[in-house]
Order: structure tokens, then C-alpha cells, then sequence
């Protein structure tokens, strides 16, 4: 018998939990301003989500699912992606969102149960958020696919969950992507926990980076507390994806310091110990720490920089808190680029004309 | 003016589409060196190139699923699903996403997709190979669904739909594909989505039919016609949005109505006329309406495939329900 295939899975690492460097860092990371901007995007991700997650509590937005915990991946994302590719996501990347010019505002909308949230100001061909598990992954693959049709030098960054990877859209998507080498990135964000499904009981794969060797792409395993790490690998996956070198599949470590959502209480099936010690690799500590050994950040900044986003964060919710909901003719009005006639009547009865019962 | 099949008319659709816009791509399993297992996607790989003319790999749901990609994204999709039966898996897709775009980013993102679907019975296929779906699909928001009935109605039909800046689900009736020819002026002209056609004029009873079953239905109005009676038949190009009214307008003067369709009964779009009839025309009917269908079955294998279809036999006997009654 002979060996017609071999592969490796390689992790990559910059920062260890305590915030101490393991080996060289990438230029981008070398100087220090980089990592406080990225370190300042990631305290706007945590004090929005904190407020997000009180505005469910007392009412004001509908089910929430919070990104606590994936900081470093959104952050990893959103500043190795330019503006005019495309973000195809999931509901636990607002922090990509944020970066790419999505409003806290609109954020709050979306959660507040209004389609208008999705009809972003700033990235006005990125997706909206795709709440059907991996089904966003083939879209990846069509705007990829347009993009490289077009010649142009842009990229489609997917993003999913450690749970997406065990649907067959997944699979089929991946697989189409190889086979065209396409531009685009499937950044998954393994946080152990798909609702209640631990990561073990999702598949017996060793890695889920190695889902990328069966469709012949690039596949690798990136510490995703690490800011540094996950951007790194997105750099070099979207120079690939520009440069016609094809997909890359990423798969961030991390973990769900959350419940799944505001209607979940994840203490039902996973032990306080298990998220006690994930705490301990929380990606804000050690960047938060790293920079402060590297001399460029201390106590004064970070006091000014709670208070900043806490502000920030208070006026966007406001100002959604300030948005009357749209009127009831609104879920007629994109239905269609025109209304076809036949509708034209049930538009008239959510406006109160009951005529067309009759 | 070309004399084309149903299948040709398809052809010569993709053809001048193509030629005419170059966001308009192709794609799906098979239609590129193979030209489709129908044939319908023939020539045009070597016409337009692999590019635009994509062979898939083989996955439904991608299919799908990387059209509204490529339509929001700024292509034109004409996508195929092989046969209608394959097509259940793109479902998903249609009701979760290209159906819900345009709505969901408020106008920001659109999916000017066309998925083309072969469908129906009557071509001795095997299992999966002879489904009617079009009620699944007709029950999906913020899509349309388009059944040509003639190789005329097919080029038109599809222009339209490739043209129209949202989805459309194009059911291709297999049985008509290579049945007869029709003359086709190839002028890149598009006919109205969302219209019924008259395709023949009478006054003692409106045939409704969509689809192969147009083409029986027209059968069973020549048959009725030697017996004294006059009937319209309405072709239900575009199943929705409904154009409910030219219906109502029909029975208006006919006032006896009969619904054809080959799929089953239950949830049939047939159902949805009738109900359509009974809240707006019950004043105008001088019968019950009659629904001619398909039975609550699996589609039977070819050997009894004929005795579940309904042809001009059945569709008479509707008919003489109809006149009988009062």
C-alpha cells in the first residue's frame, strides 16, 4: 500500500493569556498604535454588548446573541478586511460590523426587530446577517465568484460558527470554492459551543481547519483570543484570495463566555469550571496587557477609553430608543423592486381598507 | 422566423440574453460541455465560455445558493436546477433568503435570479424525475413563479424573467420540451410577467391550466367544441403573483370554471383559484368550480404514470360537471 495523500494543520499563536509575546510578530503588529486601535475596537465590542444585553433585559430589543468572548476575532476580521470586499456573517460578528462603518445604532435597530437596521449606511454590499446556519457560506461563494469574474481584486469573508461546519451547505460551499479558486475566506469561529452541542459531539475531526483539505484548499488553526493571530491569518488569506491563490479556511479558537443568546441559560449543560477557566483567556486581558508592558497603555487611557465607548454606546441607544417603529406598509414595500398588482390590496388592508375581503 | 421546440425556445432565450447583457451567467449541473441533459444550455459554453456558462459541482442548495450571491453581488443568474425533484433542497434558499433580500436590507441588496426547474409528468422518467412543485413554491413570498405553456410562451416568458429584477422559479414543462414546434420570432422580445393568456377564446366554460396541461386543455376544448361547446382556456403563465382578476373576468362570462393541473390535489394551486373563485366570483358562477388533478399520490413509475396524469378525457368530464350542474 502506498501513500497518496498527506496533510498537516498548522496553529499560530503571537500572544500567550498573560499577553507575552511567543515569536516575532507580523509587521502590522509591530507597532504598538496598530494594537491600541484594535484594542480600542475591542472595548466598544464589550461595552456594546453589555448594553445590548441590558436592553434585552428590560425590554427594549428582542433576543440577543452576544459576541462576549470573540472580541479578538472580530477585530482580527474586520481590520485585515478593506472596504469594498464583501462580509458575509453570522449574528456574533458585530464587532466585524462596527469596523466596516455599521452603525451601534443600527446594530440596535436589527436587535430591536427592525429591517432597517440591515439597510446599512456604511458597507452597502456586505450581507445582511444570516441567521440560517451556513446557508450564507454558498452565498460567499457566488459573490466570490462574481468578483473574480469581473477581475476585480476584491474578496468575500464568510463567517461561521464551529456548528456550520456540519451542515452540507458548509461542505458544498467549501468544496465549490476550491474547485473555482475562488476569492473568498470561511473564517470560523470555534467557540465550543453550538447552543448546547459541544465542539466533541459536532464532528470527530481533529481540527475543523482540516474540513479544508477534503476541497483542496488552504486550512489553518489560529488562537482566536489572539488579536494578532487572527488578523495575521486573515492577511495572508486575503493576499491569497487577491492574488488568485484561491480560499483559505480558518478556524479561531476561542470560547462563548456567553449564554447562546438572552434566550438561553447555558449553566444547563456546561460547568461554571469550564467557564471560569475560559475567562482566564479572555482576548482584552492579555492585549490589554501586552500593550501596557509595551509602554502604550495605561490606566488613565483605559479610564478614558470606558468612558468614551460607554458614552458612545448611550447616545446609539438612544437614538434607536428615539426611532419610531416604521409603518405597518413597510413589510409590503421591498417586498418587490415593484408591488405586483395582486399584492396591491393586502397593502391597502394592513393600511385598514377591509374592502378587499369582500 | 425560426420553427423551434420548447426546449430550442429556451435555447435561443439563453442565447440572445447573453449576447444582450453580460451580467447574465449560466449555470448549474451539466450545462456546459454537455449542453444540459435537455439541452437547453447547448452551445452556449462555446459561444460565451466557461465563465459564464458554469458546469457545477454537484450540489443543489450551492446552486441556489451561490446564484443569490452572484445576484446580489450584481450578475445575473439563470441557474438549473436538473430536475424539479432535485430541486427541494434549494427550498432553503429560496424561502430563507432570495425571497427575503430585497425585503431584509430595505432595498440595499436584490436577487435577480431565475432558478429553471424541468418539471412534470409524461416523459416515462424515472422516480424524482416528474414532480409538480409549483405550489410549494407559490406559497413563498417575494419570489415569482413562471410555468410556460408553448415554445412562443417559453422565449418570452424567459426573457422576462431573466430581466426581472427579482427571483423567479421557471417550471419548464418536460412533457412540451420536444412535443411540437411553434414558429419563434428570436427578436429578444420579453411577454408580461404576472398575466394570464388567453390561449383560446370561448363562452359556456373557462378551461384554467398552466403548464403540459394547457396543451391538454386546449385538446379537451377541440373535443368539447365538435360536441357545441365553447370553451376558454386561460394559461396561468405566471403562477405568482396570481392574476386572479382575468380569471374572475373569464368566469365572469362563462360562469362555470375548471381548474387543470397535474399535481396533487391537496394544497394544490388549483385549490388556491378555487378559493380565489369562491371569495371573489361566487356571483358569477352558475356551477361549482371543478378541480381536475392530479391524485393524492406519489407520481406513479411510467407504466401507470398515464393513468395519473390528467388528459383531455378527465378534463371533459370536468367539464360536463360543470355544464350539468343547474
Amino acid at each position: 500500500m502506498s501513500i497518496v495523500a498527506r496533510f498537516e494543520i498548522h496553529y499560530s499563536q503571537f500572544l500567550d493569556e498573560h499577553g507575552k509575546v511567543l515569536q516575532p510578530l507580523p509587521p502590522f503588529a509591530r507597532a504598538p498604535q496598530n494594537l491600541v486601535a484594535l484594542y480600542r475596537w475591542m472595548v466598544l465590542m464589550r461595552a456594546y454588548d453589555a448594553k445590548a444585553i441590558a436592553l434585552q433585559r428590560t425590554g427594549q430589543i428582542n433576543t440577543f446573541a452576544s459576541l462576549l468572548g470573540h472580541e479578538a476575532v472580530n477585530a482580527g476580521i474586520g481590520s485585515a478586511m478593506a472596504p469594498d470586499d464583501v462580509f458575509l456573517m453570522t449574528y456574533r460578528e458585530n464587532g466585524v460590523q462596527l469596523m466596516r462603518g455599521v452603525t451601534l445604532k443600527e446594530l440596535f435597530l436589527y436587535w430591536g426587530g427592525d429591517e432597517r437596521g440591515s439597510d446599512f449606511a456604511g458597507p452597502r454590499r456586505d450581507f445582511p446577517i444570516c441567521i440560517t446556519i451556513a446557508a450564507h457560506a454558498t452565498h460567499a461563494v457566488g459573490v466570490a465568484y462574481a468578483m473574480k469574474l469581473r477581475r476585480e481584486p476584491r474578496a468575500a469573508v464568510c463567517a461561521l460558527g464551529d456548528g456550520a461546519t456540519s451542515k452540507g451547505d458548509f461542505y458544498e460551499a467549501i468544496n465549490a470554492a476550491g474547485t473555482w479558486k475562488l476569492p473568498v475566506v470561511f473564517a470560523v469561529t470555534n467557540n465550543q459551543w453550538a447552543i448546547s452541542v459541544p465542539r466533541a459531539r459536532q464532528s470527530a475531526a481533529l481540527t475543523l481547519a482540516q474540513k479544508a483539505v477534503a476541497a483542496g484548499i488552504e486550512g489553518l488553526q489560529v488562537d482566536g483570543n489572539d488579536v494578532v493571530a487572527v488578523r495575521h491569518a486573515m492577511d495572508e488569506a486575503l493576499a491569497r484570495a487577491r492574488s488568485g491563490g484561491g480560499p483559505t479556511l480558518i478556524e479561531a479558537l476561542t470560547y462563548r463566555l456567553s449564554d447562546h443568546t438572552t434566550a438561553d441559560d447555558a449553566t444547563r449543560y456546561r460547568s461554571p469550571d469550564e467557564v471560569a477557566e475560559a475567562w482566564k483567556r479572555d482576548p482584552i486581558v492579555r492585549l490589554r496587557a501586552y500593550l501596557a508592558a509595551a509602554g502604550a497603555w495605561d490606566k488613565a487611557a483605559e479610564d478614558a477609553l470606558l468612558r468614551e465607548v460607554n458614552e458612545q454606546v448611550q447616545a446609539a441607544a438612544q437614538a434607536y430608543l428615539d426611532t419610531p417603529p416604521p409603518p405597518a406598509e413597510q413589510m409590503f414595500d421591498h417586498l418587490y423592486a415593484a408591488l405586483p398588482a395582486a399584492l396591491q390590496k393586502q397593502r391597502a388592508a394592513v393600511l385598514g381598507d377591509e374592502s378587499w375581503r369582500s | 422566423m425560426a420553427q423551434l421546440t420548447l426546449v430550442e425556445a429556451v435555447n435561443a432565450a439563453l442565447k440572445r440574453e447573453m449576447e444582450r447583457d453580460p451580467a447574465v451567467v449560466v449555470l448549474g449541473e451539466d450545462v456546459g460541455v454537455d449542453g444540459g441533459v435537455f439541452r437547453a444550455t447547448l452551445g452556449l459554453i462555446e459561444r460565451f465560455g466557461p465563465e459564464r456558462v458554469i458546469d457545477t459541482p454537484l450540489a443543489e442548495a450551492l446552486i441556489a445558493g451561490m446564484a443569490i450571491g452572484m445576484a446580489a453581488e450584481g450578475l445575473k443568474p439563470v441557474a438549473e436546477i436538473q430536475f424539479s425533484g432535485f430541486g427541494y433542497t434549494t427550498i432553503d434558499q429560496i424561502v430563507n433568503h432570495a425571497g427575503r433580500m430585497r425585503h431584509r436590507t430595505q432595498g440595499r441588496l436584490s436577487c435577480p435570479l431565475v432558478l429553471r426547474m424541468p418539471c412534470g409528468a409524461g416523459i416515462h422518467a424515472p422516480e424524482h424525475h416528474s414532480e409538480s412543485p409549483e405550489s410549494i413554491f407559490a406559497h413563498i413570498p417575494g419570489i415569482r413563479v413562471v410555468y410556460p405553456s408553448s415554445p412562443r410562451r417559453a422565449y418570452g416568458l424567459l426573457l422576462a424573467a431573466i430581466r426581472d429584477p427579482d427571483p423567479v422559479v421557471f417550471l419548464e414543462p418536460t412533457r412540451l420540451y420536444r412535443l411540437f414546434k411553434e414558429d419563434v420570432a428570436d427578436g429578444g422580445e420579453a411577454l408580461p410577467l404576472d398575466a394570464c393568456n388567453t390561449a383560446r377564446e370561448g363562452s359556456d366554460v373557462t378551461l384554467v391550466a398552466w403548464g403540459a396541461m394547457v396543451h391538454e386543455s386546449l385538446a379537451a376544448a377541440d373535443v368539447l367544441a365538435e360536441q357545441g361547446v365553447a370553451a376558454e382556456v386561460l394559461d396561468v403563465a405566471t403562477l405568482k403573483p396570481l392574476d386572479l382578476d382575468a380569471i374572475l373576468a373569464s368566469v365572469a362570462r362563462t360562469g362555470r370554471c375548471v381548474i387543470v393541473t397535474e399535481a396533487a390535489r391537496t394544497c394544490s394551486f388549483a385549490s388556491e383559484i378555487a378559493a380565489g373563485l369562491a371569495e371573489e366570483g361566487l356571483l358569477h358562477l352558475l356551477a361549482p368550480v371543478q378541480r381536475v388533478t392530479g391524485y393524492d399520490v406519489v407520481v406513479p413509475l411510467p407504466r401507470l404514470e398515464h393513468h395519473y396524469m390528467p388528459g383531455k378525457e378527465r378534463i371533459i368530464a370536468g367539464v360536463k360537471k360543470a355544464l350539468a350542474f343547474g
